[in-house]
């Protein structure tokens, strides 16, 4: 069942929440939605779910326009981030509540509500009461819930946000898997790169209520569209100065840059991933800039070196692997020569 | 390095003269003792005595007097019934009123929401007296209505009870319709006229019954100052806001989500409230309703001006005392005070009761000290180790 969302608008007063935003989701795919917050990615969320209503814009359900469509009749499972569990009634009453209400028989919704059980490992827990669970396990609740009337889409808001970090990586690994057993097509909100990489098929990068970049997790990670996709996924170092005839210009550093054969110099920013950075000991003819170590934190299997540029306060971070770091032997103080592996450039819009 | 190396299991040490230590903002002994007796003292001489005493004096002829000055008397047997009459009837509407206001105010965004929170608490701040005088500069005999209320008062009758059908018409065709677009068939899918056409047949019909059978008297004077409507209206007057003021920080602290968890998983607007709203602000309703009914049997400002002092048919419990107690009837003054007395120390313990019981009103998700606990096993073992580290 696959979702299309055509130029959806939305805003609260004089917030504008989304701007004219359009995206598909594939039948059985898991998408994510990724964005820092006031990005508008919730909002889309509840939009899709029927929570919320768009200013404008059509949704369709597998070619069916459900845009006035109340929540009830969207078959859709939503997991709140909160869970928002129903405090009163036990595990059993909750995941078996949208049968309920559907009307379906109890013979019936127990053995759902069993089966359930069994999906989310929680068997036996079914006549506690949410307040007797983890976080953890609330979480894997509130998904049984959702599921339980066989959705045709599941929707998940920021489903682990309110987790501590290890009960977070498990639940991750198991949506996953979940997800490749059901099969269900799900569109999760996540304002962590790492999580939307690691679980979705689809990462659909959102900013001030636009789609900023949309695609697979390496198709989003090698080719960043522009620069907010490139700082927001990890760390990142900025230089800013100029592209032209065909060379970005930054301050002590010139690089080749074929696609831009131009004249005319533009101001440009170039962006360096701190593990596309190379650490010499001796300049020996590579381009470069010639750099201060200033503080090394080895971290496990890579290490990260904090650099001042001779001569200015620009600061670099970069990351060696420890194999690396030990040829080297760096320490705080020692002149270093550092060049980049890999850059990207991106122009400001002429707009600004 | 060595420290680290210490055994978890190694139990820190018992903490030095724990006993001697005082916490550093504890008062000294004689400041405590002073304030807690001074409290005490006047408790005792300002609550505790006089709740005795009117227990005391009730019962001072013994039992049999006590029961006749109760059930003997049929002015006061009256005001009693009078009482329990009225005050379920504030209850409702003001439960009814209160539960649709807590609704708009905690779940819905519109200008003046603000100014609304503030008019529902206006009969807390109003003299009841003044709120009295209101009913009678609207409904009294030199009142607004009083010469058409006077002259064929029930003459409005139809109008209202015909208007409350299409009422409910109107919002059961809304709450019943089918919210799905591809279900609504027929009937269902003209809104504007089912509600207006049909609204006005069942208004003309309704209408048209009530005259043709003659349910309302005609040319009669329908009494509200004096008389019980009057009474009603003044008790929910001073009344209302309890149950509205309850249920706005339950039902804010609750918040939206789990409504909205009970909509996206197929519940209707009927079956939302009465599984997920009504469970979860229970006990802030009836903690609410207690307090509301306290107030209301207890009245006697508002009611004063409105009941006129018909001894037998528009004095209520409060107004019947007064009255006996000018009398010089003691005894039987006492012996309904008590009864007012008895009702509210039920309505203390359950209150203390309910204070218990309504939900601890954490927002939900935010973890509670035994999930803490619970989620993190070994956090316990991480402050284990500090503590080792740092003694």
């Amino acid at each position: 069942m696959s979702i299309l969302i055509k130029n959806v608008s939305k805003s609260f007063g004089n917030f504008v929440a989304l701007k004219d935003v359009s995206l598909e989701v594939k039948s059985g795919s898991l998408l994510a939605l990724l964005g820092p917050s006031g990005s508008g990615k919730t909002t889309l969320l509840r939009i899709i779910a029927g929570l919320e209503v768009a200013d404008q814009g059509t949704i369709l359900h597998h070619e069916e326009d459900i845009t006035q469509y109340s929540a009830r009749d969207r078959k859709v499972g939503f997991v709140f981030q909160h869970y928002a569990l129903f405090r009163h009634m036990t595990i059993e009453e909750n995941i078996g509540y949208g049968l309920r209400v559907r009307g379906v028989p109890k013979p019936e919704r127990h053995a759902r509500v069993h089966e359930l059980l069994k999906l989310i490992r929680l068997e036996g827990l079914g006549p506690r009461y949410p307040a007797q669970l983890s976080g953890g396990q609330r979480q894997r609740v509130a998904l049984a819930r959702a599921l339980a009337a066989r959705p045709s889409v599941l929707l998940l808001d920021e489903p682990f946000g309110a987790l501590d970090a290890k009960v977070r990586q498990e639940l991750r690994h198991w949506l996953r898997k979940l997800h490749d057993e059901i099969q269900v097509t799900s569109v999760f909100v996540t304002h962590d790169q790492e999580e939307a990489f690691e679980v979705a098929d689809h990462v659909v990068v959102m900013n001030n209520g636009r789609v900023e970049q949309s695609g697979t997790p390496a198709e989003v990670f090698e080719h960043p569209a522009n620069a907010f996709v490139m700082d927001f996924l990890g760390n990142v170092n900025v230089f800013h100065g100029r592209v032209e005839q065909g060379k970005a210009v930054v301050p002590g550093m010139e690089l080749a840059y074929p696609d831009y054969p131009h004249l005319e110099g533009r101001d440009a920013d170039v962006y360096v991933r701190p593990h596309d950075l190379e650490i010499e000991l001796h300049s020996n003819g590579s381009t470069g800039l010639a750099a201060r170590v200033l503080h090394v934190n080895p971290t496990g299997s890579r290490t990260k070196v904090e650099l001042q540029v001779v001569d200015s306060d620009v600061l670099i971070n970069a990351e060696i692997t420890a194999e690396r770091f030990a040829e080297l032997g760096l320490k705080s103080g020692d002149m270093v020569h550092v060049s980049p592996r890999r850059v990207r450039v991106f122009m400001p819009d002429y707009s600004i | 390095m060595q420290a680290e190396a210490v055994p978890l299991s190694q139990k820190p040490p018992p903490p030095v003269a724990a006993a001697k230590r005082r916490p550093p903002q504890q008062d000294p002994a004689w400041v405590r003792w002073t304030l807690t007796g001074i409290v005490l003292l006047v408790v005792g001489l300002l609550i505790v005595v006089p709740i005795v005493n009117v227990f005391v004096e009730a019962l001072a002829d013994g039992i049999g007097v006590y029961w006749r000055n109760l059930f003997g008397d049929p002015d006061t047997r009256q005001s009693i019934v009078l009482t329990l009459t009225v005050v379920p009837i504030a209850l409702v509407a003001n439960v009814l009123f209160g539960i649709t206001a807590a609704w708009t105010i905690s779940r819905f965004q519109f200008p003046g929401r603000t100014l609304l929170t503030a008019l529902i608490d206006l009969p807390f701040s109003v003299s009841p007296v003044v709120a009295g005088l209101m009913f009678v500069l609207i409904f009294g005999l030199q009142g607004y209505f009083g010469a058409f209320l006077r002259n064929d008062g029930y003459a409005v009758m139809p109008y209202v009870i015909s208007f409350l059908g299409v009422f409910c018409w109107v919002i059961g065709f809304f709450l019943f319709r089918p919210s799905n677009p591809q279900a609504r068939r027929g009937f269902w899918k003209n809104p504007g006229l089912v509600s207006i056409g049909g609204g006005a047949v069942l208004f003309g019909l309704l209408f048209f019954v009530q005259k043709y059978f003659g349910i309302w008297p005609e040319h009669k004077s329908l009494k509200i100052i004096f008389a019980t409507p009057g009474l009603v209206l003044a008790t929910s007057f001073v009344t209302f806001p309890f149950v509205a003021r309850e249920l706005i920080p339950v039902m804010d602290a609750i918040g939206p989500e789990e409504e909205l968890a009970a909509l996206s998983l197929g519940a209707n607007g009927w079956q939302m409230f009465w599984h997920v709203t009504v469970p979860n602000v229970k006990w802030g309703l009836a903690y609410g309703i207690i307090l509301c009914n306290a107030r209301a049997m207890g009245e006697f400002g508002a009611v004063y001006v409105v009941s006129g002092h018909i001894a037998g048919q528009t004095d209520t419990m409060p107004l019947r005392i007064e009255k006996l107690f000018q009398e010089y009837n003691l005894p039987g003054s006492f012996a309904v005070a008590s009864l007012l007395t008895l009702v509210a120390i039920v309505t203390l313990i359950v209150k203390t009761r309910l204070e218990r019981k309504i939900p601890s009103l954490t927002i939900a998700g935010e973890s509670t000290a035994a999930e803490r606990s619970n989620e993190h096993p070994d956090q316990k073992r991480f402050q284990e180790l500090r503590q080792l580290r740092s003694s």
